[in-house]
């Protein structure tokens, strides 16, 4: 995630406390993983204003059936459906259980 | 009467020594206590630019189909007896490249160290098509070492250190008190029209060209802003370039849309032919000084070579119908309206389905997609992903979507009508238009029939609008 990206996000998690739910894009694993990492754990590469700050943000994938269930159906065909085919669903969401085993070890 | 694309070049002019005045390489090594030496075992000799095969697929010595066979990683792997000229141009060794920037500087604001000016010459002079009797402006005399320390030191001249930290010169600003004229943003602009004018002078060169005098009209879609503190993007790098050329009964105009501006200029250059208003037109662009090492934190990270270390440049010929250059169908200009939203199903029906659709034809009907063909391996290391593919899939996911295949079929999809990227990521240029070359090639000579062209253009990046930007263009087999 970018230096500004953190700084949106520390921001927010600081104006409105638990209310915050992080939700990814992310095309592939390994940046689901990454960023999941940085909203819960902190930056992982130290760089950022995120580093060495465990927000413990809950993080879902737009892919996720819980998400998608509380999309209208037209909705996520117009926006989401596409890059859901073209993508490795799959594997993102097994970098998501990935990330969120590590953050509760 | 319907416009056809009679040629295209492509150039490529190694720069590693820029790198350092790249963008993102700049303001990193701000903060670097030894920045000379931090870059220097990630740049590449000329050698090895010219031997990675992207390089060569973009000069047309290696095909498309040729490089996603080829063993990667690419930069591990070079090709073996590489070329620097091929047919769709050259990749210029920085030596000489040095050369045609101080040729291109008619303000005499780039000041060469005398060694370095003479060198340059000497390669310069002997170049096939830019070589001494070729009309264009001499290589200027270097100066001493001390005068270019004093120009540093005492007015404001970015310096130019070579790979090993020696000066090679240095680049006056245009004014003391313009922000649009320092030696760094002038630097920029003089490599841009440098990369434009090698790319019309191969252009100009082929067997059976339009001679420089008979082009009217030249479109520069190049990323360089050129202008003052009054007018930060007054232009005109086309006219410039033309002028470099000897192009001298042409005039021309910039035409800016983020990295979709190439699409926009050979629409309207199709345009221009169509009308009958000019019956030469010529599309061009050079490259993006600031792109070079923009994603050169991964490339370190991964401990392999700085691969953004070349510039780009390219110049297409839009052309009255000969009955034989491929057609560029006006007919079917696929657009993304300022209605069109930015959910991505409605992108790609609006750049592929609608225009596809007027003809009469499906995504299947394209023998080959040219998108954003940026090489892969200089932006997965940075964490950007592997651009073509995710954008082929994306496409054949429309396919899917409109039952034209099955969701298992994406895959082969993707190998049969996508290609592998193999563009510097020099943003406008990698944008569909390094193909081009390759496409005219297999839509005259080849078994191609028809293959369509699309340019995306981040324009939410300058902040006026949320927008996106989108042009694809059909180009097809002439007859």
């Amino acid at each position: 995630m970018g230096l500004e990206d953190q700084a949106a996000v520390k921001r927010v998690a600081d104006e409105h406390g638990s209310d915050v739910v992080v939700l990814l894009g992310t095309p592939d694993a390994e940046s689901t993983q990454t960023l999941a990492q940085t909203v819960v754990t902190g930056d992982p590469s130290y760089a950022g204003p995120l580093a060495g700050v465990p927000l413990g943000l809950p993080v879902l994938h737009v892919f996720e059936p819980e998400v998608k269930d509380q999309v209208p159906g037209d909705v996520y065909e117009a926006q989401v459906a596409l890059m859901e085919m073209s993508l490795d669903r799959d594997a993102i969401l097994a970098g998501l259980r990935e990330a969120r085993k590590t953050a509760t070890t | 009467m319907r416009p056809v694309i009679r040629d295209v070049s492509l150039v490529l002019a190694h720069a590693p020594s820029f790198v350092r005045l790249g963008s993102k390489p700049l303001r990193e090594l701000r903060r670097v206590d030894a920045p000379l030496g931090y870059l220097l075992p990630y740049l590449r000799d000329w050698d090895a630019a010219c031997g990675y095969a992207p390089n060569q697929v973009f000069i047309g010595n290696v095909g498309v189909d040729d490089l996603a066979a080829h063993a990667t990683p690419w930069h591990r792997h070079p090709v073996g007896g590489a070329q620097r000229f091929g047919p769709d141009g050259e990749i210029m060794p920085e030596h000489e490249f040095l050369g045609l920037l101080a040729a291109c500087d008619g303000f005499d604001l780039l000041a060469l160290d005398r060694d370095v000016a003479d060198r340059a010459r000497t390669a310069l002079d002997t170049h096939p098509l830019i070589g001494r009797d070729s009309g264009r402006p001499a290589v200027p005399s270097g100066v001493a070492p001390d005068v270019i320390r004093e120009r540093i030191e005492k007015h404001r001249a970015v310096p130019l250190l070579g790979v090993d930290g020696r000066l090679l010169g240095a680049m006056l600003p245009g004014h003391d008190e313009d922000d649009t004229l320092t030696g760094q943003v002038l630097m920029e602009n003089l490599a841009c029209k440098a990369t434009a004018a090698l790319a019309l002078r191969h252009l100009l060169a082929r067997p059976g060209a339009v001679a420089a005098t008979d082009v009217r009209y030249v479109i520069n879609c190049g990323e360089e802003a050129v202008g003052d503190r009054y007018q930060r993007g007054g232009g005109n790098v086309a006219k410039a370039v033309a002028e470099w050329a000897g192009c001298t009964r042409a005039t021309g105009s910039d035409v800016k849309a983020f990295c979709c501006g190439p699409m926009h200029a050979l629409m309207l250059a199709g345009a221009m032919v169509a009308s009958g208003l000019h019956d030469d037109v010529v599309v061009l662009a050079g490259g993006s000084l600031a792109k070079l090492g923009m994603k050169f934190q991964g490339h370190l990270k991964h401990e392999m070579p700085i691969v953004e270390d070349v510039l780009a440049g390219f110049a297409a010929h839009v052309a009255r119908d000969d009955g034989t250059s491929p057609v560029l169908r006006l007919d079917a200009v696929g657009r993304h309206e300022v209605g069109s939203g930015s959910a991505p199903l409605a992108v790609v029906k609006a750049l592929y389905t609608e225009p596809l659709g007027r003809l009469g034809l499906t995504l299947l009907d394209v023998d080959r997609f040219s998108l954003e063909l940026h090489n892969p391996e200089a932006t997965e290391p940075a964490g950007s992903g592997n651009v073509p593919l995710n954008n082929y899939r994306t496409l054949a996911s429309l396919a899917v979507v409109e039952k034209l295949i099955e969701r298992a079929d994406i895959g082969q999809f993707v190998r049969t009508r996508g290609m592998p990227g193999f563009s510097p990521t020099q943003g406008h240029i990698a944008s569909a238009i390094p193909y081009l070359g390759h496409a005219l090639r297999g839509l005259t000579k080849g078994t191609l029939t028809r293959t369509m062209f699309t340019g995306k253009g981040s324009l939410f990046l300058g902040r006026m609008t949320q927008l996106s930007d989108g042009i694809s263009l059909i180009v097809e087999r002439n007859g």
